[in-house]
């Protein structure tokens, strides 16, 4: 058929062990291709059609594996939508489906509309007409709960930050337009070329801080990635526990089957959390060895927040100074956990080794300490808050999605005005970026550029 | 009422002949219709009411386009201009426009004369007070003196002659636009066979007599010294141009709007039509816009056989002597003598949301609307309208197809489109803003676009199209030839580009991608690689666009590419929207109000969003597969 290719989570979010990405479409596979690597080295056009092969999700711009995946391959016109569908199955919980939608995305593909799957299935002949009916309902209902999901989303600083965004461009646009409409008009700055680069160049700025924020952003929306850390025995699990107990869990998920990792939703103090349990990893294997273990590095990579345990009832060893070592660069906060037994630790050297990090004594046995340590984790968070309070948190795919596309095309007007491309041509992808940068916010009335040249210059015989 | 009597039959009547009128009564009487066109007064044909000039940026690529499919204007322009000027030239080939300054009188004299010449066409002077309809359908016209003229299609250009008002500071007086008759019964008629009308007001500046201008205070803007012409067939070109002049409102002008402002219609509130935001009065610019400490006047000779300047700028309704009194305080016009003061005209208008995109009524079946009465603005505008309400017109009678432009076939087409999509609430007025596609449609390549349509209408002669044909092939095989030569970089061509401020090549080039290059033109490529075949300018000019800027124009290619899939999807003429029950309550009535054609024109109808277009498709396709399983 004659539709471009659409893509979404097909799954409901937070729930289950796994997560499905479905696409659909003439460019299904081809962009599934480019994002996709096989041990064996397949390529998904080469393969037969209902297949199901197992791989990575990698980025290619950065080669970063961003999923372990299981990807469904389909063929049209026997699928759902009578088109080619790829369904790539990932871990489940926010962040990992997010990231897959957020790359196909970004490699060809537009977040489908509300109810676009089963209007495809219709409109290409899939579903018997006496539906018809239910579709158009599906769309109508689906739409209203997307658009009030979308405004509840939507932060009001970022639709003032992406409103300010497209006002400069509006301004320029005019400025480039009453040039052209009114050649002979003498008040106005001719829009040069260091004009447009300025203006442009400070969009695609801000648009790239914004996505470089995108990921704070995600912190709010899927919590702060935080890994217990510690020798066996120390604590850890009970730590988990308590933490979980005292603080309503958001969202379970089950321990993987393909990742000896434990994930917890907990709110503590109004900071979201996603707490990573590596206790689940056997705990008789040395654990500064395991530390060496490729998937524990990458939870320790990817965490936001390291609560380091040890045990007040032992000297400190040489595995806990290593582990010290191995998060110096990180947030991090110590639990000196068992005041519950007598003290053999050298708490001056523990205070020593964690500089400015804060170190908390705690007995989970007895339940003492865990108000300080929430207090502590609150701190952290909120402190660093001050500082982050002035950025503008990105966090819908969507959004996402079209920044991205945004900043692309801002950077071809910028390069085609550096090549000396006239005016009224590097016009034609400031306009879509202001068009883009419209879209996130719901907005893209084309007479407000009439409305602006009006306004803002006096115009006219 | 007088006596009535049958005064004929005919195919097509066109009532008015400004600038809409002329183009749909010459285009329904070339396509074979046979055409009576009736004017209030026939020495008013094709008059300009307000500015003398012709073109601009959007509206000289509209005449340009008129010209490709076939009008008049172009061809009439270029004979009897005082000087042409190509706007934005320093700019990209998109936006470069034409613009001519008129002689208006010279202009008229040739209209009429090609239009008595028409053998198809009569030409009466009669005012036409009531349209002759029966069952929903329209049969003719009936005259203020009662003469009964009779056809089954009628085009109403009737300008700002419906109920026209003209207010000149506290004085307002039934009439059309510098004073002639204005049409009352025509607008009463209108309203009463059921028609939405809106109010609309526009005006016009003084004029003065150049004999009492001192041109020393002022600066010369002289026309182009290279021939130019909006028409693809002219071969003569006027060399011995005109000047306008520019000069400047003071403090002292801006002090005595301040001063007078009271006795200003527009702000006693005399004036309720709206008016066009790009075409203020001098009181609005000044008060809208205070910080400016002057504003620009030109002044534009009104032809060559009269001492009548048009000073541009200066549109206004204030009272006469305060209009005396701003003149004497502008360099250069101190003691200029004013021949006709300005004013302010107020006049109805059909929202034109109420009409199909071939400018025929959706209530009336054969009554057709175009040029001013739409709603718009300006005689290019008026006349791709009359053109196109000319064509259809004819086309319906004689069982042809009807002929719709797209937004990405011309500026004709983006015109009509806003038009009956989006209606306006202020008279309309072209802007290259407008135009989404607007790389597409440029000044140069309009007998690209449109010369094919124009001679499937039978608009264009047999030798201009072999003309044209030639043009193109012409094109086509230089562009491919550039496409495959491969220039080597020996030291000539290192010399050329050098010397064309270009870095010197590494490699052999391809023409076309050399073309590319900033600093490179078609002439510099060809120096290093000559055609086999002889190319005029022209073609030069094209192929150096459509190679240079293929990149961006692949772009809106494409972007084209996806809205014709969903102009291609019809909607039925008879579709029930109330059985559509998932449709927002918004989107139900507006899409009842405009009756899209398509789905694409659907979307474009503001308040319509797009699951109220996605529901729409899905129930189109169910009509469709209904009809399926049915068969």
């Amino acid at each position: 058929m004659e539709f471009d290719t659409i893509a979404a989570i097909s799954t409901p979010m937070g729930e289950g062990a796994i997560a499905i990405v479905r696409l659909s479409g003439d460019e299904a596979v081809a962009i599934a291709d480019k994002i996709f690597k096989s041990p064996n080295h397949k390529r998904l056009n080469e393969v037969a059609s209902h297949t199901i092969h197992y791989g990575h999700l990698i980025d290619p711009k950065t080669d970063e594996v961003v999923e372990e995946v299981m990807l469904s391959l389909m063929r049209g016109p026997k699928t759902f939508t009578r088109e080619d569908v790829v369904e790539i199955n990932c871990h489940g919980g926010i962040v990992s489906v997010n990231r897959v939608l957020q790359l196909v995305l970004q490699y060809g593909a537009r977040l489908a509309e509300p109810g676009e799957f089963t209007k495809r299935a219709f409109l290409n002949g899939r579903i018997d007409l006496s539906q018809a009916e239910a579709v158009m309902d599906l769309i109508r209902a689906k739409t209203d709960r997307a658009m009030n999901v979308a405004l509840g989303q939507m932060d009001g600083k970022l639709s003032r930050l992406i409103m300010s965004l497209r006002q400069a461009l509006l301004e320029t646009l005019a400025q480039v337009e009453v040039n052209i409409d009114y050649p002979e008009y003498d008040d106005v700055e001719e829009m040069t070329i260091p004009v447009l680069l300025e203006k442009c160049g400070w969009v695609r700025e801000e648009i790239i801080k914004l996505l470089q924020t995108s990921s704070q952003g995600k912190i709010l929306r899927e919590g702060l990635s935080t890994v217990i850390l510690g020798r066996p025995n120390v604590g850890k699990s009970s730590l988990l526990n308590s933490l979980v107990q005292e603080n309503k869990a958001i969202v379970t998920d089950i321990a993987g089957t393909t990742r000896d990792i434990i994930e917890e939703y907990v709110n503590v103090r109004g900071v979201p959390l996603r707490l990573v349990d590596t206790a689940g990893i056997r705990e008789t294997e040395d654990i500064v060895e395991r530390i060496g273990v490729e998937r524990s590095r990458e939870a320790l990579k990817d965490a936001d927040l390291i609560l380091l345990v040890l045990n007040y009832g032992e000297a400190l060893t040489i595995e806990d100074e290593r582990l010290f070592e191995t998060i110096q660069a990180m947030d991090y906060i110590v639990v000196v956990n068992k005041t519950d037994i007598e003290r053999k630790i050298d708490l001056n050297r523990v205070h020593e080794l964690a500089g400015k990090h804060r170190v908390v004594t705690t007995s989970l046995l007895k339940e003492e300490g865990v108000m300080e340590l929430e207090e502590a984790i609150a701190a952290l968070f909120f402190e660093g808050q001050v500082e982050a309070n002035d950025l503008t948190y990105v966090s819908n795919a969507r959004h996402i999605a079209l920044l991205h596309q945004a900043q692309q095309v801002i950077e071809d007007a910028l390069a085609a005005a550096e090549a000396g491309v006239p005016v009224d041509m590097i016009q034609i992808d400031v306009t879509r970026t202001w068009e883009i940068l419209g879209e996130i916010i719901g907005d893209t009335v084309q007479e407000s550029l009439i409305n602006q040249l009006f306004s803002q210059f006096c115009l006219g015989k | 009422m007088s006596l009535q009597y049958e005064a004929g039959n005919f195919d097509v009547i066109v009532v008015g002949a400004g600038h809409a009128g002329v183009e749909s009564a010459y285009a329904a009487a070339k396509m074979g219709a046979k055409t009576l066109m009736l004017t209030i007064n026939l020495d008013m044909i094709a008059f300009m009411p307000c500015n003398p000039s012709v073109g601009g940026p959007a509206k000289g690529i509209v005449v340009r386009e008129i010209d490709a499919l076939g009008g008049l204007m172009g061809r009439i322009i270029d004979k009897t201009h005082i000087q042409m000027r190509m706007l934005n030239t320093g700019k990209g080939p998109a936006v470069r426009a034409l613009r001519a300054q008129a002689d208006k009188f010279q202009y008229q004299h040739e209209m009429k004369r090609v239009l008595e010449e028409e053998p198809n066409l009569q030409i009466h002077q009669a005012m036409v007070d009531e349209l002759i309809v029966e069952d929903g359908e329209v049969k003719g016209v009936i005259t203020q003196v009662g003469a009964i003229y009779r056809a089954p299609a009628v085009i109403i250009t009737s300008g700002t002659f419906l109920r026209g008002e003209i207010i000149l500071g506290n004085l307002k007086y039934s009439s059309g636009p510098n004073n002639q008759q204005p049409s009352i019964k025509l607008a009463d008629n209108l309203k009463e066979l059921g028609f939405d009308l809106i109010r609309f007001k526009t005006g016009t500046p003084p004029r003065v007599n150049n004999r009492t201008i001192d041109y020393s205070k002022t600066e010369i803007q002289p026309g182009d010294d290279v021939p130019r012409a909006f028409s693809f067939e002219t071969t003569e070109y006027i060399m011995d141009q005109l000047p306008c002049w520019l000069t400047y409102t003071t403090e002292e002008t801006h002090r005595t709007i301040e001063e007078n402002l009271h006795l200003s219609p527009m702000f006693s509130g005399m004036i309720k039509g709206t008016g066009p935001r790009y075409c203020p009065s001098i009181e609005d610019k000044v008060t809208r816009f205070s910080d400016k400490p002057r504003h620009q006047i030109f002044l534009e000779p009104e032809g060559r056989n009269t001492r009548e300047v048009y000073v541009q700028g200066l549109s206004t309704s204030l009272p006469e002597h305060v209009q005396k009194k701003l003149l004497s305080s502008i360099p250069g016009l101190e003691n200029a003598e004013m021949m006709r003061a300005g004013y302010a005209i107020e006049y109805d208008s059909v929202i034109p949301t109420q009409l199909w995109p071939t400018l025929e009524t959706k209530k009336i079946q054969g009554l057709y609307t175009a040029g001013q009465i739409n709603g718009t603005s300006g005689y290019e505008e008026a006349a791709g309208q009359g053109l196109m309400a000319g064509m259809n017109a004819a086309a319906k009678v004689l069982g042809r197809e009807e002929i719709i432009l797209d937004r990405s076939d011309a500026y004709i087409g983006v015109l009509i489109d806003d038009l009956v999509t989006k209606g306006t609430n202020e008279p309309y007025r072209l802007l290259t803003s407008r135009a989404e596609y607007r790389l597409l449609l440029r000044h140069d390549n309009a007998d690209l676009r449109l010369t094919e349509v124009g001679y499937k209408a039978g608009m264009i002669s047999e030798e201009r199209y072999a003309k044209f044909q030639l043009k193109k092939a012409k094109i086509e095989q230089e562009v491919a030839r550039l496409r495959e030569v491969i220039i080597k970089p020996n030291s000539t061509t290192q010399e050329v580009i050098r010397s064309a401020g270009g870095a010197e090549l590494k490699d052999g080039i391809r023409g076309a991608d050399l073309l590319k290059r900033t600093e490179m033109t078609y002439d510099l490529v060809a120096s290093l690689t000559p055609s086999e075949i002889e190319l005029s300018d022209d073609i030069k000019e094209q192929i150096e666009i459509q190679l240079k800027y293929e990149g961006y124009i692949q772009k809106a290619l494409q972007q084209v590419e996806k809205m014709k899939k969903l102009e291609n999807k019809k909607i039925p003429e008879n579709i029930d929207y109330d059985a559509i029950s998932s449709l927002a309550t918004e989107a139900r009535m507006k899409l009842k109000s405009v009756r899209p054609l398509s789905i694409a024109q659907a979307s474009r109808i503001s308040g319509v969003n797009p699951a109220d277009v996605s529901i729409l498709l899905v129930y189109i396709e169910q009509g469709k597969i209904a009809k399926v399983s049915t068969n």
